[in-house]
């Protein structure tokens, strides 16, 4: 099926579900063109396994587009491989050579528990989310769009940090599994706009709180987050929510 | 002629929304506290519809086959929203934009349906920027426009080329926080393989948890799909992997009528297929057509590089067909020509199948209006693309790099190789005015319906459509079946028809499992692909799609005795949530085929050879055509075709021309 003529040993994180342990697992692949992605490449190591009538290697992936942040590989001891500013699924096998040794795990952080193979819950994120990362508006309250001058710098740094996919790369890189750029990320867009003013400290307050009790831990400022996030997510956003927390606890009237 | 009853409401076109919304009957906030809605999807129709209703006060469950709400599929829409905000002063209206959307669609959609559409689309892009999705802005700190397909105006809304993503995040945030009110029971990991109805209406759902393979019971009221479009019938689409027709196939087979299935968009600016391992193809956004020039060589088969090509020896197609509106003419018009060019010998690149999108002489415009602005007067070439390829980053930077990450070519310095890919269904479960199927209680939003878009979608009126349905269109008129339903109290899932319909999805588990076979799931998926792609594509003729049909008919029969489905049912087992998914797409397949060779007529996204003007466009019958083809399931995939008239008392009728 492939037209390619790499050949490549891949050991990849084999786990049943969250109640058994993995291993790394060794397969050999020949044929891989160049021009496929990584994820396509896993398509044909699942495809010769289910041919051989073997459990195919489990893993999330959805748009492979490099969008909806699914897919979670982390491959050579890097998330997202060796390449900068991509997701797993814009990786291309050009990256790689002809007869290189991949490994293939999961996501490792305490707050994302393996549910199978190369598969985590990542659930952690949609709490914290829940816990204040939005502006309090129900559908059908605004006013006329362009009655809220936003100067161009502002909305392009409000951007800049909503660009964040979700994925979790910075979580699976930093030594203490912190998740402070995904947080401050959430917390910097809306903190950078008028409309998130009202709740910015009450706000920055109940995310960190949840991001506690998720089990994340804390920054040291190594920075590996900022290195691998793919969408080049900055560490300042990290400064910003630090001086929001601390902020918040001198001239906030509200307490979380 | 019409068998089926839209109930579109009395009255002048523009004043039919507004006389709606304040004669709908309400429901009060102690009695919304005990209704129950089910929403399946949480996409911009999804995640919308489901956070309003819960901000409305009705007990709301969400239900998504990915690990969160976030990930939908609606996040990978690239270019851009529409919304008639007449902001740029170029003459804008909803008069224009309801006018753009039935001509865009070749006078196949419901001009009512449409024109609330376009009266809404203000409302979205207020909601939006309330909820502080960072739109583009100009340096007056006021929101930024640009054009797209088959519009003369600027009315497209975006965030550099990540719209769906913004506006998605938006919707996620609003639905988040009324999960994190306790308000919205959100299920990821969970996909829906049945729909309960009890007594003709509506009473739930048969979900299976993707993580452990239990098969769980939902009751609801009434019952909201977003479950976004069947393009993966082709295998190769820009659509999500995982993106599906289940949950609207088991509506139809429940009795919910499929409309106008074989109305479905081919993009014409997408990366060309590299091998045949592809699994999925890259969309280059619409938007890239504002500075983006397209074109073959004159000659055939002219094998020398791009940048070799002088210019008089260029064929820009588009312009040359098109001049109104040349490289912005609408999607399903490029994609023809695109393939007729290619079809005639003029493709480039390796395999032929690819023409030219061109940005280097808006790049130089650029540049010159940059050196210009830091006076820098008779600027050389040089001066002017590097100032210009700077300006062309800021816009599509991210588009670019895709590009080059995808190929391996950089964009900056050749042109791109774009060929058209399936993209967008316009067909879906029918619904009326009120986003209602064809059973009681059983609601449809977003591109899930088939309601908007006739036979074409316009650019940037998927978001537009999706976040209409969910903000404002179903919340109101949702309200209209639940006012009569305020004195049912939830019905015990231990109901007869409860564990009717689980029997049913569990006995396809199981079969699906059982089979054993020799071929994987993705080896019959691609095989559908290729029949729908060559037979059911951007061409259909009678021939083929007779063809298809027969084709399609034993593959299935071949599925069902020789897929080979790994693990068990008790477990995450993706490979057995692929094999259901193909199963239904391959049902779906064959009525896509059976309404094409139905249409005999050219329209939109549905191209019949058959039906063609003497210069190649699209020849309507509106004698005999005009009218929504909506088809009813009967036992052993056997389909009836009901119709429902479509009448133009605003518009006047007329061939579609971009010339």
């Amino acid at each position: 099926m492939s037209t390619g003529n790499m050949n490549l040993t891949l050991k990849v994180w084999r786990q049943k579900n969250n109640n058994t342990k993995g291993a790394l697992v060794d397969y050999k692949l020949a044929g891989i063109s160049p021009d496929m992605s990584f994820l396509e490449m896993f398509d044909v190591l699942n495809e010769d396994l289910i041919t051989k009538g073997e459990e195919p290697v489990v893993f999330d992936h959805d748009c492979r587009e490099g969008i909806c942040g699914m897919c979670s590989m982390f491959i050579n001891g890097r998330p997202h491989g060796p390449k900068d500013l991509v997701t797993t699924c814009q990786l291309h096998m050009r990256s790689f050579k002809d007869g290189d040794t991949i490994v293939v795990e999961p996501w490792r952080a305490a707050a994302f528990p393996v549910v199978k193979d190369l598969t985590v819950d990542r659930s952690a994120f949609d709490r914290v989310i829940a816990a204040g990362g939005f502006i309090s508006v129900n559908t059908g309250n605004a006013q006329d769009a362009n009655n809220l001058p936003i100067p161009k710098m502002q909305a392009d740094a409000a951007f800049e940090a909503a660009a964040c996919i979700g994925c979790g790369a910075c979580v699976a890189t930093c030594k203490n599994a912190s998740a402070m750029l995904f947080v401050s990320a959430k917390i910097s867009q809306l903190a950078l706009l008028p409309q998130g003013q009202p709740e910015r400290y009450r706000r920055v307050q109940s995310m960190v709180a949840q991001m506690d009790a998720e089990g994340f831990g804390n920054c040291t400022n190594t920075g590996a987050c900022e290195a691998e996030c793919p969408k080049g997510i900055s560490l300042e956003n990290i400064a910003r929510m630090n001086r929001d927390f601390a902020s918040a606890k001198f001239i906030s009237e509200e307490t979380v | 002629m019409s068998d089926i009853n839209s109930n579109i409401p009395e009255g002048e076109l523009t004043s039919k929304w507004t006389k709606f919304k304040s004669s709908v009957p309400l429901v009060n906030p102690s009695n919304k506290r005990t209704i129950e809605v089910i929403i399946v999807g949480s996409g911009l129709a999804g995640a919308s519809a489901a956070a309003t209703l819960a901000e409305m006060g009705y007990k709301v469950k969400c239900f998504c086959f990915q690990d969160s709400p976030r990930r939908a599929h609606s996040i990978a829409a690239q270019g851009g929203i529409n919304a008639a905000k007449n902001y740029q002063n170029d003459g804008d209206s909803t008069y224009r934009l309801f006018y753009d959307t039935i001509k865009g669609g070749d006078y196949r959609a419901r001009e009512a349906n449409v024109h609330r559409l376009a009266e809404v689309s203000a409302n979205i892009i207020d909601q939006c920027v309330a909820q502080g999705v960072p739109l583009a802005r100009e340096y007056g700190g006021l929101l930024d426009n640009r054009s797209f397909g088959g519009t003369q105006v600027q009315r497209t809304f975006y965030a550099a080329g990540q719209t769906g993503q913004q506006l998605l995040l938006g919707a996620y945030s609003a639905l988040e926080r009324q999960i994190g009110m306790g308000k919205v029971e959100m299920y990821t990991r969970h996909e829906m393989l049945e729909v309960v109805k009890i007594d003709g209406k509506a009473r739930g759902i048969i979900a299976r948890n993707l993580i452990t393979g239990e098969i769980e019971r939902h009751f609801g009221h009434a019952v909201v799909l977003g479950t976004g479009g069947y393009g993966n019938v082709f295998y190769l689409s820009t659509n999500a992997m995982g993106s599906n027709v289940t949950a609207a196939w088991k509506a139809h087979k429940q009795g919910a009528y499929f409309a106008n299935p074989c109305y479905t968009q081919i993009h014409p600016t997408c990366i060309p297929v590299s091998g045949d391992h592809q699994s999925k193809l890259t969309l280059m956004s619409e938007s890239l057509r504002n500075d983006g020039r397209i074109w073959v060589p004159k000659k055939k088969d002219d094998n020398r590089k791009a940048s070799e090509i002088p210019e008089d020896e260029r064929d820009y197609y588009l312009e040359r067909r098109y001049p109104a509106f040349g490289n912005l003419v609408p999607r399903d018009v490029a994609s023809r020509a695109a393939k007729e060019r290619c079809d005639a010998g003029y493709g480039v690149g390796a395999s032929k199948l690819a023409v030219y999108l061109d940005f280097k002489a808006n790049t130089e415009r650029y540049g010159r209006i940059e050196a210009s602005k830091s006076g820098i007067h008779n600027p050389n070439k040089e001066t002017c693309m590097r100032l210009g390829t700077a300006v062309i980053k800021e816009k599509y930077g991210n588009l670019f790099d895709m590009y080059a990450q995808i190929t391996g070519e950089n964009p900056y310095e050749t042109p791109m190789r774009i060929y058209p890919a399936v993209h967008y269904t316009m067909g879906g479960l029918w619904v009326d005015y009120n986003l209602m199927t064809s059973v009681p209680g059983l609601y449809c939003t977003g591109e899930a319906n088939f309601s908007d878009h006739g036979a074409n979608r316009l650019g940037a009126s998927a978001l537009m459509q999706g976040l209409a349905d969910g903000y404002f269109v179903l919340p109101y008129t949702i309200g209209a079946y639940l006012s009569k339903e305020i004195s049912v109290k939830a019905i015990p899932t231990d109901h007869p028809a409860f564990v009717e319909a689980e029997e049913r999805a569990v006995g396809i588990l199981n079969t699906l499992i059982n089979i054993k076979g020799t071929k994987s799931v993705d080896h019959f998926h691609k095989r559908l692909g290729h029949i729908m792609w060559e037979k059911c594509g951007m061409a259909r003729n009678e021939k083929g799609l007779n063809e298809a049909i027969e084709e399609i008919r034993a593959l299935r029969a071949e599925f069902w005795s020789n897929v080979r489905v790994p693990g068990i049912v008790g477990e995450l087992n993706p490979e057995l949530e692929k094999a259901g998914r193909v199963a239904d797409f391959i049902e779906l397949g064959e009525l896509m085929c059976i309404d094409a060779l139905n249409r005999n007529e050219s329209c939109g996204g549905h191209f019949r050879e058959e039906y063609q003007t003497e210069e190649g466009e699209a020849l309507r019958d509106d004698e005999n055509y005009a009218y929504v083809a909506a088809w009813e399931f009967k036992e052993g995939v056997n389909f009836e075709l009901h119709k429902e008239e479509l009448k133009f008392e605003n518009i006047k009728v007329a061939q579609r021309s971009y010339k």
